[in-house]
């Protein structure tokens, strides 16, 4: 697909400015990108879960959305859409609604991969036709950055403090884009914000596209809870997939594709120092630590380098 | 034609829900109400209704997905029972909140811990204060007659809010009885179509679910409290109009001789049936006794209880739930709320039954208006509190009560 990024910011935002997410956020970054996905002439109903992205996009009297909204609670946004997809479903069968829909669920990495966990789980094993899209920020961001299990090993978090005897949260972060590839639903997929947005937006219209269900996992940097300055946002997504944290894939009915190698694969260090929750594996006392993240990123990548038959 | 059958209480709830034909059903299996959701995929499957059956992973989602649907304008109905509804509760609320004429049909069972299957009213009970219209039935043929009026109460311009239609686990819901169905046309015309308010798919863009601060909050909920006051009206409009089809009135609550009554029992659900024949003995032995069945709980039908209370000397209000307060069960609470604006002086004894499907025999209910009878005849005992006291319990302590 032809991507040109002029061409794609000059249609119509379907997620307006004036939302109350704070300047340097991923979460709007990419939900304007996968909204911008969706083609001009087809209409979609959003789901969204308890969290950052839905306190600030609409707070009464006022949405940042121009299509059709719901939010019901926190660890059911896929439950809820679901619900809406089959409305659908069912109303479009017996001609009481005409015209396309799309369905698509936002939830942050605590709704998705904690508390949502089995409702998304749900959703996706009874193949609805909608794209859930977690924004990860790596912790419970809209109540002060408490660790989630999305929550990268040794991240400084309110309820993983980095202490005198225990330097942040001890435990890995669970990998939510293979479990969601494990429901062998038709697309599943792995992203962040690149320069030009090409990755994210192919992903969503390729998402989009397919009869099913589809996940894409975008990871979406906090600066309030990783602790960079706002301009930072891109260079950090820069890093995350330069360094190997978080590599971009997809998979495409049971097909694992490599959607970007580095040529030059940098240190982990370079990701870790870039934020102030990893702050104190640089200090003394903690030395080891960084390398047992590279280990852990280098058997990651290496696992996955295998499964894109490489 | 309205023709004669035999069919179970989940069978003749299955039974209106197939000629209500809904748009959606998400629904997930808990003993008893299963059967329910059992016979009418069957139905999906054999093509005979237009219904998107979503078979959700737990009853959360399952109200999770009700919403979804009933918000997109989908007539959506679903089924459950005890420990399924407690794991509704987070989404009873936002149902009723979003205004949303969902159905539920609740399948009475005891609520965890200790597990137990079988009925009592434990379940819908803490479910009383979620915004939902409840409906209580008798029998088979209230269960399937009050799931058919439910739709035409929840969707009505006034009220527009979710529905939870409750029969009593196994008693009636596994009980095969005698039954008048309605032809498949009739009902159709009765409930006719469903015209969302709002809908997300409809042609403008909706917003559903917003943050809401102090500046609003307040105002919403007193909406809501004006809705589920409305229903009171409508219930009985519903109710005249079913009659007019079917004979068979249905209004807040039903009095069993009261007309000249001087002890009254309060009572919801099956325990009705029982109390119908304790009432015959007593009624053959010369005692003046009479019954109020409450089968509309939400909204509490307190002018029709006050006014059928008049002039009674004593009422048993039994509660098929131990709401836990210390000052007995949540009926109880409603009747003396009602009868404190009303009137303050009535002699009332507040007997808590049934847990866990422990039976309830017509004797039990004999001896609940022996004991009205003879306390209320002493004066001394007027001033004689007893928080509430156990029916058919096999210990001698009431709560409250030193032995």
């Amino acid at each position: 697909m032809n991507v040109n990024f002029k061409t794609l910011m000059e249609r119509e935002e379907r997620f307006s400015g004036g939302h109350r997410m704070c300047a340097g956020c991923g979460a709007p970054v990419a939900v304007r990108a996968i909204m911008r996905a969706v083609d001009p002439e087809d209409r979609a109903v959003v789901g969204c879960a308890t969290g950052c992205l839905e306190v600030s996009s609409f707070t009464y009297p006022y949405s940042a959305w121009t299509d059709s909204f719901i939010h019901s609670a926190f660890e059911n946004a896929a439950a809820t859409i679901s619900g809406v997809e089959a409305a659908y479903e069912s109303l479009r069968r017996q001609g009481k609604v005409s015209g396309a829909r799309k369905f698509i669920t936002f939830g942050g990495d605590g709704g998705s991969y904690d508390i949502g966990l089995q409702s998304l789980s749900g959703a996706m094993e009874r193949g609805h036709d909608m794209l859930y899209v977690c924004y990860d920020n790596g912790a419970y961001m809209n109540t002060g950055i408490q660790r989630s299990s999305g929550t990268p090993r040794y991240a400084d978090t309110t309820t993983s403090p980095a202490g005198k005897v225990i330097p942040g949260k001890k435990q890995n972060r669970k990998d939510l884009t293979q479990i969601m590839a494990a429901h062998n639903i038709p697309y599943a997929a792995q992203t962040t914000l690149t320069a030009n947005f090409k990755d994210l937006h192919e992903k969503a219209h390729r998402a989009l596209g397919m009869k099913g269900a589809a996940f894409i996992n975008v990871l979406s940097p906090c600066p309030r809870g990783w602790r960079y300055e706002a301009k930072n946002l891109m260079q950090i997504c820069k890093l995350a997939v330069d360094t190997c944290i978080w590599p971009m894939y997809e998979v495409i009915e049971g097909d694992w594709i490599l959607s970007y190698e580095p040529k030059n694969k940098l240190p982990v260090e370079d990701y870790l120092r870039s934020q102030g929750r990893f702050k104190h594996l640089f200090t003394s006392g903690n030395e080891g630590l960084v390398e047992s993240i590279q280990k852990q990123v280098d058997r990651d990548w290496d696992l996955l380098l295998k499964r894109c038959k490489y | 034609m309205n023709r004669k059958s035999c069919l179970s209480g989940n069978e003749a709830v299955a039974y209106a829900m197939k000629q209500i034909n809904p748009d959606v059903v998400p629904a997930f299996p808990i003993t008893p109400s299963t059967e329910i959701p059992m016979k009418f995929s069957s139905y999906v499957a054999d093509g005979l209704v237009d219904t998107e059956f979503v078979a959700v992973e737990s009853e959360h989602s399952a109200m999770s997905a009700c919403i979804g649907s009933q918000a997109a304008g989908a007539r959506t109905m679903s089924a459950t029972s005890a420990n399924g509804l407690a794991l509704m509760w987070e989404m009873l609320y936002i149902a009723s909140s979003f205004r949303l004429p969902i159905i539920l049909c609740c399948v009475n069972r005891a609520l965890s811990g200790p597990i137990n299957i079988n009925n009592d009213h434990g379940d819908s009970m803490g479910a009383r204060d979620a915004g939902w219209i409840q409906i209580y039935s008798e029998n088979n043929q209230e269960a399937y007659d009050n799931l058919i009026q439910a739709v035409r109460i929840g969707e009505h311009s006034e009220v527009q809010l979710p529905v939870m239609v409750c029969q009593d686990g196994f008693i009636t819901s596994h009980a095969v009885e005698n039954i008048e169905l309605l032809d498949d046309m009739t009902v159709k015309d009765f409930v006719g179509t469903y015209r969302p308010v709002n809908s997300l798919l409809g042609n403008e863009s909706i917003a559903m679910g917003p943050y809401e601060s102090a500046d609003f909050y307040i105002e919403h909920k007193r909406q809501q409290a004006e809705a589920i006051i409305n229903a009171v009206q409508v219930v009985a409009e519903i109710g005249t109009l079913y009659a007019e089809l079917t004979g068979r009135p249905y209004g807040l609550i039903e009095k069993v001789s009261m007309d000249d009554a001087d002890y009254a029992l309060v009572v919801i659900g099956s325990t009705a049936g029982t109390s119908r024949a304790a009432i015959r003995i007593l009624r053959a032995e010369g005692i003046k006794v009479g019954m109020i069945k409450i089968r509309v709980y939400r909204p509490f039908p307190e002018a029709e209880v006050a006014a059928a209370l008049e002039g009674v000397t004593a009422a048993a209000v039994l509660d098929k739930a131990e709401g836990l307060s210390g000052t007995g069960g949540p009926l109880y609470a409603d009747v003396c709320t009602t009868l404190h604006r009303h009137r303050n002086n009535l002699f009332t004894r507040n007997f808590v039954y049934g847990l866990g499907g422990r039976d309830v025999k017509v004797s039990d209910i004999i001896y609940v208006f022996r004991e009205i009878a003879r306390e209320s005849a002493d004066p001394g005992n007027m001033q004689r509190m007893i928080p509430y006291r156990y029916l058919g319990v096999r210990e001698n302590t009431h709560p409250g009560e030193q032995t």
